[in-house]
């Protein structure tokens, strides 16, 4: 079977207790690429990592290298190496010691031991720090260290946990460019855990998007900028314009109040869509003649190369702009968009939508929180239902214990007239939540839905 | 003058804290049967002690090796069973750790005679009988949770992936633990050695419970049997002085080493 | 991971058969008469004898007193301690530690002796003074190693504040200090309440002390009241730790 294909990684889960870490991750890595895992803290990526490296298990799915199942297989025994993200340099060996750590055991003889530590050290530019104490070090030359320590062993594979983390941005810059071509000098494999996306951006060859144990994109740096396949992933990857949107016709999509242009086609007719626009794909002129969108700057802000400026449209919707000049606030102006600009996506979702259970006829039970619903004919206690709510009439409240279910505020998403949130309730399950009030992420929220607002149908199995 | 005072107070204290023994050295140098009775210089007891002609000798000597062994072979045992005990305690989570911190506490917050009496009920209890073994397994109880407390924080400070990145360099579990572990650990346990090793030497009332009744004697029972009997054996105030004179010339040099290294680090 | 938490395995079967189960054995036997039956009798025995609970208060009475002179003394030393240039310092609380590592009964036999040799009646006056040689190094290190410690921008904040220097000393640093003294007061009173070799030295056997009693009734084969009176002895720690408990912070054990 001729596969370039070193590692697969296969139908990996992974869970903490009830906590879901990982949900069913499949990802193909080619020999010599650079893939980068991105996502905020939390979506499981190190756990990923750590399942490669073999300090952890997975519940489910398989891990091949080379083809071959290495899911039980100890961690000293895959052929793969890890930069750890604080290091982990040996405090009692000096920093040949610790490179020469791995060769020593597999009982390389002394003078090819002797002569791989020299070459690794003259690769990552430490070569007169031989007999230094790890401890003296500063944060770069140990990261320096760990690298060469892990490359030294000639891994098939490097897994790097945010290598970078811990250094400053100056520092963090260089250490991207040495990082990029360490790897075309080694043409090994790289697997690389960040929450930085520019840093993904910056280094890899393919970006894994996680969030929440599950994979929301894989891609090149320019497909998941360009063409984020959700709003998440349009969120987390540089900044956007998020906005609800109706396609009408193949090539013809309404936002913002207005139909516009765009190159799209498959999406059906009158279908609910998502629409991303980049703020530098947005134009703004001071004629408001041929303009598709006219509003008034509500504020400018200088960014160091680009000015960036919120305007609020006349139909009531606020976008970010980025522009090389500056349009003073109160300024009336005119924007355009480009068809190719203009991203849709499919909803993941148009309502929330839950399996539930009536405890009786002017009550029902879902996300285990039982809420009053309006009198059902012909369902009783214990009838199995679908519940549907409407984004918009879920009802988040300042005091949690007030609420029929608890929950934090986990992800929020500007959609230019209001916000999309995800609330995480404390049993861990997911309400979408459309609102003008102002929460932040981390917020502990009380959910309340009014009886008129939970519609319910019965579920057949 | 309020810096004079308080050196003078400062030197009050040490004097009435080493008086007593001061007492007991100027008292080795002269034969006198009765602490406090200077019946001239005499540099016999010395010679005693280490001829061993007096009375008594043996079971002085004996009870000193006893002691010496005893506190040996507790340490030991306790720094191997503490360390790994440690490691496996740091591992753990939640209930259990707790339960295990819980009853380590015990043996060094209960006074000594409780310690005692519950370990003499205990042997009492499975009908053990009591002597070397059962003094040295009361000396482990007391000891090993003072080698826990010492290694636990070496393992806090420690860098988690430390373990994880010896397995990822090809070291097996046994070689991690051999050749990244134990060498981090290193200074932990020797301090837990030490102090098991002080603790173990030093300790009355468990060995008083544990020791049973077949004479097994260590340098503190001896000396309560011997002052209770009425007289003290006059070869322990050499002993004493010679022991003490030792304590303080490895403080002073321990602490002046560290002084000096402290001084190198920070020029 | 896992499988390293079991490396407490072994420690833990040695806890529960030398920590737990001795401790409910205590419990067992103090409610047991000498045929194994249950019983009461041992601790009703005790509450009505009133030599008993003479005993029991003068040891209170004796661990108390004992403890605050310590107090007394030692935060005034560690606080001159602590206060001194560094290196000074560190040589002197060195001194006042370096007693502790002479057999503690001989130490306390040299004190009795030199009472004797200067005429001293041996008594609870000799008791008290005794005891506290023998525990101040306890109370001081403690209060000292916190002292030391203690970061000064407090005292400076407080002076900055307009606090003078003794109000800065009882309203900033004697408060920020206490967890010191706590363990200071665990260190001394816990050994002082439940001694018996040092109060028979230091008073000739003249003061019998509770520890005494547990030690006399186990040594003649009366298990059960022993058991019974360690149980009460057992209650008073429980109540000690449970205190000091509230006040938590380690300030290190004594190398």
């Amino acid at each position: 079977m001729a596969n370039d294909n070193i590692i697969e990684i296969k139908n990996i889960s992974k869970s903490f207790g009830d906590k879901c870490i990982l949900k069913d991750v499949s990802i193909s890595v080619k020999k010599g690429e650079f893939l980068t895992l991105l996502g905020p803290s939390g979506c499981g990526k190190t756990t990923l990592l750590r399942i490669l490296a073999g300090f952890g298990s997975a519940d489910s799915g398989e891990i091949l290298i080379n083809g071959k199942d290495i899911t039980n297989v100890p961690p000293h025994e895959r052929p793969v190496n890890t930069v750890f993200q604080r290091y982990a340099l040996f405090p009692h060996l000096d920093v040949y010691e610790n490179i020469a750590f791995g060769l020593k055991l597999q009982k390389v003889p002394t003078d090819e031991i002797d002569r791989r530590v020299r070459k690794v050290l003259k690769m990552v530019s430490m070569t007169d720090y031989e007999d230094r104490d790890v401890d003296s070090l500063s944060g770069g030359q140990q990261q320096r260290v760990a690298i060469a320590r892990a490359i030294v062993n000639q891994p098939q594979v490097l897994l790097l946990d945010e290598p970078l983390s811990a250094l400053d941005l100056k520092m963090r810059k260089d250490m991207q460019i040495e990082l990029k071509e360490m790897h075309r000098k080694l043409g090994i494999t790289f697997i690389y855990v960040t929450h930085d996306q520019e840093e993904a951006l910056t280094l890899s060859d393919t970006i894994v998007v996680l969030d929440d144990g599950v994979i929301q994109q894989i891609g090149t740096p320019t497909d998941i900028y360009n063409e984020p396949q959700n709003s998440f992933v349009a969120d987390f990857i540089g900044e956007s314009n998020i906005l609800n949107g109706r396609m009408i016709k193949d090539r013809l999509v309404e936002f913002a109040g207005h139909e516009f242009e765009c190159v799209d086609e498959g999406f059906g007719e009158n279908v609910d869509v998502d629409v991303v626009v980049r703020p530098e794909d947005i134009y703004i002129m001071n004629k408001v003649d041929n303009a598709q969108i006219v509003g008034k700057v509500k504020s400018c802000t200088f960014k160091g190369v680009h000015y960036e400026m919120f305007v609020d449209t006349d139909k009531g919707y606020e976008l970010m702009i980025q522009d090389y000049n500056a349009f003073e606030p109160d300024t009336e102006v005119g924007l355009i968009i480009r068809p190719a600009d203009i991203q849709v996506m499919h909803k993941e979702r148009t309502r929330n939508v839950y399996e539930g259970e009536m405890t009786d006829d002017t009550h029902v039970k879902f996300m285990n929180g039982e809420f009053e619903c309006l009198p059902q004919e012909g369902l009783s206690a214990g009838d199995k239902v679908t519940v549907e709510v409407d984004f918009s009439k879920v009802e988040l409240i300042d005091h949690p214990e007030d609420g029929v279910l608890q929950g934090e505020v986990y992800f929020l998403l500007y959609k230019g007239d209001h916000y999309h949130l995800t609330v995480r309730t404390d049993d861990r399950e997911h309400i979408w939540v459309d609102t003008n009030d102002i929460w932040d992420k981390g917020d502990l929220v009380g959910i309340n839905i009014a009886p008129t607002d939970i519609k319910i149908n019965r579920r057949h199995e | 003058m309020k810096r004079f005072f308080a050196q003078c107070y400062i030197w009050l204290l040490l004097i009435v804290l080493y008086a007593p023994i001061v007492f007991i050295a100027v008292f080795s140098f002269t034969e006198s049967k009765v602490l406090g009775n200077w019946t001239g210089f005499s540099t016999k007891l010395y010679a005693n002690l280490f001829t061993g002609n007096m009375q008594g000798t043996g079971s002085l000597m004996s009870a000193i090796e006893n002691t010496l062994i005893i506190a040996l072979i507790a340490a030991t045992v306790s720094t191997i069973l503490g360390t790994i005990a440690a490691i496996g305690i740091h591992n753990m989570r939640g209930r259990a750790k707790h339960a295990i911190t819980f009853l380590n506490n015990i043996p060094m917050l209960n006074p000594d005679i409780i310690t005692g009496v519950s370990l003499f009920l205990l042997f009492v209890f499975l009908h053990v009988s009591q002597g070397y073994v059962t003094v040295v397994l009361a000396h482990i109880t007391f000891c090993t949770p003072y080698v826990v407390l010492s290694v636990l924080p070496k393992l806090t400070q420690m860098n988690p992936n430390i373990y994880e990145a010896a397995l990822d360099l090809g070291a097996t579990p046994f070689q991690a633990l051999r050749k990244v572990l134990m060498p981090m650990l290193k200074p932990g346990m020797i301090s837990g050695f030490i102090l098991a090793f002080t603790m173990s030497l030093d300790d009355f009332a468990v060995t008083f419970f544990t020791r049973g009744t077949i004479g097994l004697d260590t340098l503190s029972t001896y000396i309560y049997t011997d002052a209770r009997k009425g007289g003290l054996t006059p070869e322990l105030r050499p002993m004493i002085t010679i022991m003490f004179v030792g304590i303080l010339l490895l403080l002073l040099i321990i602490n002046i080493r560290k002084i000096r290294n402290s001084n190198q680090q920070a020029a | 991971m896992n499988k390293r938490s079991s490396w407490a395995l072994p420690y833990a079967i040695f806890l529960v058969l030398f920590v737990a189960l001795p401790l409910i054995l205590i419990m067992v036997y103090a409610f047991q008469d000498s045929s194994g039956s249950f019983t009461f009798a041992n601790f009703t025995k005790f509450f009505t004898d009133a030599d008993a609970i003479g005993t029991f208060a003068l040891s209170l009475e004796v661990a108390i007193e004992n403890t605050a002179i310590c107090i007394l003394l030692g935060y005034p030393a560690a606080w001159i301690l602590a206060n001194r240039k560094l290196n000074r310092s560190a040589v002197t609380i060195v001194l006042f530690i370096m007693p502790m590592w002479i057999n503690a009964l001989m130490r306390t036999l040299a004190t009795a002796e030199l009472f004797h040799m200067v005429g001293i009646q041996l008594g609870k006056g000799t008791l008290l003074v005794g005891m506290v040689y023998d525990y101040l190094p306890f109370m001081i290190y403690p209060i000292y190693n916190i002292l030391n410690k203690m970061d000064k921008s407090y005292a400076e904040a407080a002076a900055d504040l307009g606090a003078t220097p003794w109000q800065v000393f009882w309203k900033v640093q004697v408060p920020l200090s206490m967890p010191g003294v706590v363990s200071g007061i665990m260190m001394v009173f816990m050994p002082t309440v439940s001694t018996f070799a040092i109060s028979e030295f230091l008073t000739n056997n003249k003061i019998k002390l509770f520890g005494t009693i547990i030690q006399e009734n186990i040594n003649s084969s009366m298990w059960n009241y022993g058991a019974a009176l360690s149980l009460i002895m057992l209650v008073i720690i429980g109540i000690t730790t449970l205190l000091q408990d509230n006040n938590k912070e380690n300030s290190g054990v004594i190398v």
